[in-house]
């Protein structure tokens, strides 16, 4: 849609007058910043001499939860994928081995495969996910030697679960359900 | 004429035996139903299509004091039927004459939508809500009539049901049993239109469930069907289980290739791979329904062993050639047969070519010499026709309701014809299988070479240059000089004609692999036609000089 005239509002340069062709104050002006940050609180950060203190809702290298049997939470339904802005994500589907269907694990992801270089950190598989099985962690210092160690499977992912949970940088954040609060039994 | 009052839209049924469901639907408007199908007898037991009815009689509207099921309710004259949906009509139209006393309590259409609230809220009571795994996910009459009817919060407390998922019901068909909503259009498939009957309720009130009777497992050959029947995702195929989400599927029109019925199907694609056919209503072709050979018969085109490239034989093994090399290689080798010895040079269009390939493949191998003669491939014929109901000793009971032809091929009638118009008559393959022959140009495209490999005989004098056009290695393929890769019947549009001379026209559901050349393409090459094949062309082509395709 065209935006309409009237809420076009025209505005015109302001005219310099001789004091402020001198530049002068200007220059007094921006050398007053620099000199009292001189004197003010540092902020610089040391990295990598020091490691920053990110907040918990930091957009970092995704990992898979694993549940309480150390089993990928993940049930493959697709919901990060298809909300994948960037199609990051692959996921093969298989019906759940035997002894995980007796506690009602019908599906779950034969291979999980991330591309952390597609990848654009927005969130939007952790916000779609049903089960909480795929959360962005704090680990922001990516790197790799090729284009293939960036892509992260699903034993690189849990094993990102299991770094992160030992080191505490990223305790569990969220606990849903087996397939989100609806379809759990009452309390 | 009877008219009948849709949320007081006027609509003229005719003499037409309708119920509510289907006046609604003339008149626009949609009635949500589970059990109810066209095909199927009517039970009235999911109780989504609650509706309030009443008859206009001098003058006057009187209404039923209760809401009705409305696939149970054959309409007349002047029946006046309000959905749930009432307040969303047209309100240009006359208001009818209500009975004051009727809409003073409630105001119209409010009983309908609180009758279709409550009754999804009872289909939901032991619904596991598993959508996330459930395969049904996206294509869910439950999800789709919840969003659209239903509340958005449940008042259950007490513990769900969850009986114990049936893998065992059928070797193609699993039963998720907390999913299902007891539509029972399943058991009554089984009953009326496979006869087979295999399937049944067991189980009382809240803990019915569907089953089979021990060691009778659901095994027939329409016994798919009732994965496409189920509203929700209690019967899934084990063929499609945890394959693809559908909301990645891109569904085409499609026919189905497997017998000469030419069932009309969805053809199921993400990114050219086939994961599903599924049975598209068409009354002229077959109905409702499709047989599982069909609809498992599509793994020929996802097969590791198909032809992906041309490829000639050179001192005694099949190298790959380019189609620039190929080409005039081909037109040069033909050109010469056809000059040297057209008598001997024998084109054999299969009976799973499109008309229209067929037609160009045809007229090629004629402009070359008119005494070249063109040979319809063979066809394979398996068994009798197997038709549906069946009784409990495995017969066939009037009045049929489904066939599964004995001919294996989809389009002998239209290349039949197309023969007929270009050189008068039908020569079958056997009549020239006994010959030596110069050449050979063998167009196949069979998908189970098996039913090929029966029908050539072991004696077969292969011909000095034989190119052999097939989707899978069969004995033609491996005599051949070339062998041309063939496209599937999901890789090409076109048009079939069926055992009853039913023409049908379909698109493309998928690209073929990257080095293969559709056969009419192939045809507009051999004949120096200039650009992309277009099918659409070739028909129009077809049915200026062929009267039976105008």
């Amino acid at each position: 849609m065209p935006i309409a005239e009237t809420d076009v509002a025209w505005v015109e340069e302001t005219k310099l007058g001789l004091w402020e062709q001198l530049y002068i104050p200007a220059l007094i002006d921006g050398l007053k910043t620099t000199i009292g940050h001189m004197f003010g609180r540092k902020v610089t950060e040391q990295y990598p001499e020091q490691e920053p203190k990110l907040p918990a809702n930091y957009r970092g290298v995704h990992r898979l939860n694993r549940d309480e049997a150390g089993r990928v939470r993940c049930v493959a339904c697709y919901m990060c994928a298809t909300a994948c802005p960037a199609h990051c994500i692959d996921i093969v589907a298989a019906p759940a081995p035997l002894d995980w269907q007796k506690d009602g694990r019908e599906k779950y992801p034969e291979t999980f495969v991330i591309d952390e270089l597609r990848c654009i950190y927005c969130g939007m598989c952790e916000e779609a996910c049903p089960v909480d099985a795929i959360e962005l962690t704090t680990l922001y210092d990516l790197t790799g030697l090729s284009r293939e160690q960036m892509v992260f499977d699903k034993e690189k992912l849990l094993s990102v679960f299991d770094t992160t949970t030992k080191a505490g940088t990223d305790p569990v954040r969220t606990s849903g359900g087996r397939l989100g609060p609806a379809s759990e039994a009452p309390k | 004429m009877p008219t009948v009052y849709v949320n007081d839209k006027p609509v003229e049924i005719g003499t037409a035996k309708l119920n509510c469901v289907q006046a609604a639907e003339l008149a626009g408007a949609f009635l949500p139903h589970y059990c109810w199908h066209e095909a199927l007898s009517v039970v009235a037991s999911c109780r989504m299509c609650l509706v309030e009815m009443g008859d206009l009689k001098d003058g006057k509207v009187t209404m039923q004091p209760k809401v009705l099921p409305g696939c149970q309710t054959p309409v007349k004259d002047g029946t006046v039927i309000v959905t749930g949906d009432y307040d969303k009509r047209d309100r240009a139209l006359p208001v009818l004459p209500y009975d004051p006393a009727y809409t003073k309590t409630a105001p119209l259409g409010a009983r309908a939508k609180k009758a279709q609230a409550d009754t999804l809220e009872g289909l939901l009571i032991n619904h596991p809500l598993d959508c996330p795994v459930c395969d049904k996910a996206g294509e869910c009459k439950l999800q789709d009539f919840s969003y659209k009817y239903g509340r958005s919060e449940s008042r259950m407390v007490d513990l769900k049901n969850t009986p114990a998922n049936k893998p065992g019901l059928s070797s193609k068909i699993t039963l998720f049993t907390d999913r299902c909503i007891m539509c029972t259009r399943c058991v009554r498939f089984t009953r009326e239109i496979s006869g087979t009957a295999e399937l049944q309720v067991v189980g009382r009130g809240h803990h019915e469930e569907i089953d089979t009777f021990p060691g009778r497992p659901l095994e027939n050959k329409l016994a798919g069907n009732v994965v496409d029947l189920c509203p929700v995702g209690a019967l899934g195929s084990k063929d499609f289980l945890y394959k693809q989400r559908v909301w990645y599927l891109k569904t085409t029109d499609g026919v189905c290739n497997g017998c000469s019925t030419g069932c009309s199907t969805y053809v199921d694609t993400n990114k050219d791979i086939v994961y599903r056919l599924r049975a598209r209503y068409n009354p002229k072709a077959q109905g409702h329904f499709m047989c599982d050979d069909g609809r498992y018969g599509y793994h020929h085109a996802n097969s590791g062993e198909r032809f992906v490239r041309p490829v000639v034989k050179t001192e005694g093994r099949f190298k790959p050639v380019p189609w620039s090399v190929l080409l005039p290689q081909l037109k040069l080798d033909f050109q010469t047969a056809a000059n040297q010895n057209a008598m001997s040079t024998v084109a054999v269009l299969s009976p799973f070519l499109t008309v229209e390939e067929a037609f160009l493949l045809g007229s090629y191998f004629k402009s070359l010499s008119p005494h070249i003669r063109l040979v319809l491939g063979p066809v394979p014929v398996i068994g009798a026709d197997d038709k549906y109901p069946k009784n409990v000793k495995g017969e066939s009971i009037e009045p049929v309701k489904f066939t599964i032809r004995a001919e294996k091929a989809p389009n002998r009638v239209g290349v039949e014809e197309v023969l007929k118009a270009l050189q008068g008559e039908v020569i079958p393959f056997a009549k020239v299988t006994g010959e030596a022959l110069a050449a050979l140009w063998f167009a196949g495209g069979y998908p189970n070479p098996a039913h090929l490999d029966a029908l050539v005989p072991p004696a077969w004098k292969t011909p000095a240059l034989l190119v052999a056009q097939d989707l899978l290695p069969t004995v033609v393929t491996a005599s051949a000089k070339y062998i041309l890769p063939a496209t599937t019947g999901f890789e090409k549009d076109g048009t079939f004609v069926n055992h009853a001379g039913y023409a049908q026209t379909f698109g493309r559901s998928a690209r073929p692999p990257v080095e293969v050349r559709s056969e009419l393409q192939l045809a507009y090459d051999l004949l120096d036609r200039k650009g992309l094949a277009q099918a659409a062309n070739v028909r129009k082509e077809l049915a200026a000089k062929v009267a039976y395709f105008s």
